[in-house]
């Protein structure tokens, strides 16, 4: 299992510097089974558990869904969807949300605070608080919808993997409580392999789309799905099917920063070289005259 | 009230002086504790206003002041920044003015096209930034627009930020490169020489006063 040296950093928020990268480092994942998953919540109990999260207590809104929505301190949510298959028949679909652990973090990347999220050699993504200025910035990058920002200490959270727990050898809690096994942790490689034994399984079942939500467009996830509709991801509560970061985010924190600087940088210049060429426009004895005479005859007319 | 030299004429107020340079400075804030948290080599400037989180805060405060502060200065000045076809003229003269000959070009009034085009620059991008700085100050209006728009409004923010320091930077260069202006909003006056040199229709009007 990973061990301590997931804390190495492979990427870090708002820092250009190369990361160590010497050690070769197990990637993880964790790999959510919808078509297991009976709905019991214990896997949001285990997150406010080992987290010491206590979210406010709601109003019932005619759902399962409880809290309706993720929070600072709610950083998992099974979100329920009654769709009717083709075939008239009722599928209760039941997706446990959160933090998918992008590979390439849109959240990250917007992150204007050096180190306030990191991504850890193992593909963990993790927000450190005490450099979070509670900009929000990461709610614009993330293709997924996941970060909130608090209102008591305008800081922003979400899942963190159990990045504490997998850092001793430990499943995250929502794994360790699933009663039925739908949420597995391991290796990414070991994770995709037990999904592939899952699809083939649920193929044989009937459902022919059966597949894996590990979306390429954020270079993979590590929090994956074993979906039995693969086909259309958006069945399931609105996963998005195929999410990337919004290219208004790439353009903002890719060619616009080394372009704004550049940009200013040349005015000044064009400024200085303007001065070395044309000089300053002085006002000369003439100009003094002239402009005396015109007062002195405004004046006496 | 101080005496005004003799040879000299009055081109700024008291008021309006200190009007400007309210502006300015919050210019200068804004694009500092801004500019802190667009680029990441930056993010030490975040140090001048008490850390990001405290720049974080700040900014938009300083945004609310300045569209005030600007909204004033744009009421004191507007009508000296309305375009005529003089105006037009000189610009096509710009290449010689920028060559420090001046008396080829129309003569000008309170203001030159050159000025005009500022003037009318720093408000649409006061409002850009501004309403783009609604859409991000998440503090108070969260709530009111979608993740997409808010994408929208970092970009504009962004872009619109990096022209109006452009602009600023053809300002303060421009004030210092023309000699003899920088005093018109510092001691409120300027030379007769220079208003003949560059505001020759405008010496000619207050003249006559």
């Amino acid at each position: 299992m990973a061990d301590l040296q997931s804390l190495d950093i492979h990427r870090r928020s708002a820092t250009d510097e190369v990361p160590p990268q010497i050690r070769e480092e197990m990637q993880v994942a964790k790999l959510i089974d919808v078509s297991r998953c009976i709905g019991c919540k214990a896997c949001q109990s285990a997150c406010m558990e080992w987290n010491d999260l206590r979210p406010a207590i709601g109003e019932f809104e005619g759902s399962y869904d409880n809290p309706m929505e993720l929070g600072p301190a709610a950083w998992t949510v099974m979100r329920f969807t009654e769709w009717d298959n083709p075939k008239g028949e009722l599928e209760w679909l039941i997706r446990k949300d959160g933090c998918m652990h992008c590979e390439d973090p849109g959240c990250l990347k917007a992150c204007p605070s050096p180190g306030a999220i990191v991504q850890y050699a193992n593909g963990i993504v993790d927000f450190i608080s005490e450099n979070c200025i509670g900009c929000g910035y990461c709610i614009r990058g993330c293709p997924f919808n996941i970060p909130r920002i608090s209102q008591t200490d305008r800081k922003a959270y979400k899942c963190t993997l159990c990045s504490d727990r997998v850092a001793v050898g430990q499943s995250p809690a929502c794994a360790k409580a699933c009663p039925t096994g739908a949420i597995m942790f391991g290796t990414k490689s070991d994770m995709i392999a037990q999904a592939e034994d899952r699809i083939v399984d649920l193929k044989s079942r009937g459902f022919q789309n059966a597949g894996l939500y590990d979306p390429s467009g954020v270079g993979g996830t590590h929090v994956m799905y074993v979906l039995h509709h693969a086909d259309d991801p958006p069945l399931y509560a609105g996963l998005p099917k195929n999410p990337h970061i919004s290219a208004l985010v790439q353009v903002w924190k890719g060619i616009a920063k080394p372009i704004a600087l550049a940009g200013i940088a040349f005015t000044a210049v064009a400024g200085f070289v303007h001065w070395m060429v044309a000089g300053p426009n002085e006002v000369q004895p003439e100009d003094d005259s002239k402009g005396r005479e015109v007062i002195d005859t405004e004046r006496r007319g | 009230m101080r005496h005004q030299p003799p040879g000299t004429l009055a081109r700024y107020t008291a008021a309006a002086r200190i009007n400007h340079w309210i502006g300015a400075g919050l210019l200068i804030l804004l694009g500092l504790s801004g500019i802190s948290l667009f680029h990441p080599s930056l993010f030490f400037l975040t140090d001048l206003f008490g850390g990001g989180v405290y720049t974080r805060v700040i900014h938009p405060w300083f945004g609310v002041a300045l569209l005030i502060s600007f909204a004033l200065l744009f009421i004191r000045f507007v009508r000296h920044n309305l375009w005529s076809s003089d105006d037009t003229r000189w610009m096509g003269a710009l290449s010689r003015v920028l060559a420090n000959d001046e008396e080829s070009a129309p003569e000008v009034g309170r203001y030159n096209a050159g000025q005009k085009i500022i003037f009318w620059l720093m408000t649409l991008l006061i409002l850009i930034l501004f309403f783009s700085g609604l859409v991000m100050w998440d503090r108070c209006f969260f709530s009111y627009t979608t993740i997409e728009q808010k994408r929208i409004a970092v970009v504009a923010h962004a872009a619109a930020a990096f022209v109006i320091i452009c602009i600023w930077i053809v300002h303060v260069y421009a004030a210092v490169w023309m000699r003899g202006s920088v005093r018109g909003m510092t001691r409120g006056t300027v030379t007769a020489g220079w208003s003949w040199r560059h505001h020759r229709k405008w010496l000619r009007e207050v003249a006559r006063r």
